[in-house]
């Protein structure tokens, strides 16, 4: 049996199956390898303890610094607006948390949909802004390379086929589910291998970073 | 021999020797017309093709199938217009409801395939095994389904297959698929196949499709699972009286909580209404008295294909059909078992490197240079 219902059971199945190993066995082989390989040995006697700095840093660097903030206020303030709204219809609209229920047993409140609904076309308006100002930056356009558009591409797809499905814009309605899920199964794929780590790896970064200035006693 | 041919009564004779009234049967032109979604200026053309037309033959298959399709279509609600519809074509072959048994019924599906060639229509309940599979596991007469249904569509002038069985294999074709069950559109490919899947169909789509046959002399659009348009172009979520909730963000829990009882949208009790197209939500069951989702139970998705296969009933659309936490934590542990041995790998030549090294002195350097 071919078809629209078809498609989505694959989706659904054993695609979800293959794209959920892929990036488990990507993401937890890139993080053995970030911890076994760790850091030098520091003999340096410690002035102070590196723990508490370290997680202190992993959310104090979510704040951009006064002057980051001057520099880059588009990077800032747009930064802010798609990351956290993209993350607010991952975690917080109903269907997903039915999906982490499902996986893990484990529910949490979510949104009423309006709310996510206007969420997320702000985040998309926001990704729409932060590709044209990727384009058109003299510096942001040099530095940009296929692993950026890649990243950009598969993250707006995924917000934008959920925008479609959620609003019941293609038909029939299983190819549009299908094609939202199949999206993130995509972004869970590419995820261990880009510059998409870094919702992982950031804080690891952060709370290297915050540990090695707490050793040293100096604030981070 | 009784003489199988369609009978010489048009439909409008044979509806006032029901009794039927000019005004009930105009009622039920404007039913039809409605309920196909035509214009109400068509309701005067069924109503004179309807007079004008033949019965037609109609033999009707049962293979893998509970009956449950000729069930629903035989508990529809008097004054039945389902039941009329039932009058007003010649059923000539029909294992539930035909009084004649053994060779007698056999010879009866026979003689009206000769006797109606190229203009009879095949209705067909239940999937059947397919051409490769053991012709034992469904047989009538002692023959297998499949040398039934093919000697039977031969000369039909189209093929109507009632029920999600028939439409998509349903139950039977549910994994592992034991008796290689397929659909009739699996194997019929030369002659109009038009499907109306549920699991029952509703009764009135059944009538719908047969009088769109008697008025226009063809078959009615049909969307890409080769189902009518007109009572499959929406999906139950689309048409569902409890949208608004779901808009809104209001949801049953579980099926006792708070907004179980003030009837908010069933979605995370498992619910397959956005995904699923049929007329239910609009038409509903049992003379219109009420609907699966309106007695409190979500929708099973019944008029899909797979949908034994489509995941619990009770799991919403959003969960994955198969994938568990386990699966992750597994290819986690590989993951880093992967990572672990590339790290140890680095390590080692890291070692390798230091302890073969071979420091130069400036004085060496100097002599090189």
């Amino acid at each position: 049996m071919s078809g629209s219902m078809a498609f989505l059971l694959w989706i659904k199945g054993p695609m979800f199956n293959i794209a959920l190993a892929i990036f488990a066995i990507g993401l937890f082989a890139r993080f053995a390898e970030i911890f076994l390989l760790g850091r030098k040995p520091n003999y340096a006697e410690p002035r102070a303890g590196e723990w508490l700095p370290g997680f202190k840093t992993m959310f104090t660097r979510s704040i951009a610094d006064p002057g980051t903030f001057q520099r880059a206020s588009f990077n800032v303030v747009v930064g802010w607006v798609w990351h956290l709204g993209f993350l607010i219809a991952l975690l917080l609209f109903v269907p997903h948390v039915e999906l982490m229920k499902g996986l893990f047993g484990i529910v949490w409140p979510a949104l009423p949909n309006p709310v996510v609904d206007l969420i997320t076309a702000i985040t998309l308006i926001a990704l729409v802004a932060t590709l044209v100002h990727r384009l058109t930056h003299p510096v942001k356009q040099r530095i940009s390379t296929f692993d950026d558009y890649l990243v950009w591409t598969v993250v707006f797809l995924v917000v934008l086929t959920g925008y479609l499905a959620y609003h019941r814009l293609v038909n029939p309605y299983p190819i549009a589910l299908g094609m939202h899920i199949l999206m993130a199964e995509i972004f869970l794929i590419i995820l261990p291998f880009t510059k998409l780590t870094h919702i992982f790896t950031a804080f690891i970064a952060r709370w290297y970073n915050g540990a090695a200035f707490g050793r040293k006693g100096v604030a981070s | 021999m009784i003489d199988r041919k369609t009978p010489n009564k048009t439909l409008g004779e044979s509806l006032r020797d029901h009794g039927l009234s000019r005004r009930g049967f105009l009622k039920f032109c404007a039913a039809t017309a409605s309920m196909m979604a035509l214009p109400p200026g068509m309701v005067p053309v069924i109503a004179a093709a309807l007079e004008q037309a033949r019965r037609p033959s109609v033999i009707w298959l049962s293979f893998q199938e509970c009956t449950g399709c000729t069930e629903s279509l035989t508990r529809s609600h008097a004054p039945a217009l389902e039941d009329l519809i039932l009058n007003l074509i010649s059923l000539d072959y029909h294992h539930t409801l035909q009084a004649a048994a053994g060779d007698a019924a056999e010879d009866a599906r026979l003689q009206a395939m000769e006797a109606n060639t190229g203009q009879y229509l095949v209705i067909v309940d239940g999937s059947i095994p397919g051409p490769d599979s053991n012709p034992g596991f469904s047989t009538v007469a002692g023959r297998s389904n499949y040398e039934i249904l093919m000697e039977t569509v031969e000369h039909a002038a189209a093929v109507i297959a009632v029920g999600t069985c028939a439409a998509f294999g349903g139950l039977p074709q549910a994994s592992p698929n034991p008796t290689g069950a397929m659909s009739v559109m699996d194997l019929v490919k030369d002659k109009p196949v038009i499907n109306v899947s549920g699991c029952p169909p509703i009764p009135m789509v059944i009538t719908g499709v047969l009088a769109h046959y008697l008025t226009f002399g063809r078959l009615p659009e049909l969307d890409a699972y080769h189902r009518p348009l007109a009572f499959y172009g929406q999906s139950i979520h689309d048409r569902c009286y409890r949208r608004p909730f779901y808009d809104k963000g209001k949801f049953a829990e579980t099926f006792d909580d708070e907004g179980a009882k003030l009837g908010w949208c069933l979605y995370r009790l498992g619910c397959k209404g956005p995904s699923t197209y049929n007329a239910c939500a609009t038409m509903r069951w049992n003379g219109g008295v009420s609907w699966p989702i309106e007695s409190g139970h979500p929708c099973l998705g019944c008029s899909e294909p797979s949908f034994w296969d489509a995941g619990s009933f009770y799991q919403p659309l959003s969960v994955p059909l198969t994938a568990t936490s386990g699966d992750l934590l597994t290819a986690a542990v590989g993951g880093a078992v992967v990572g672990a041995g590339v790290a140890t790998l680095a390590n080692k030549q890291i070692k390798t490197a230091v302890a073969n090294r071979q420091p130069v002195t400036v004085e060496e350097l100097e002599e090189k240079l």
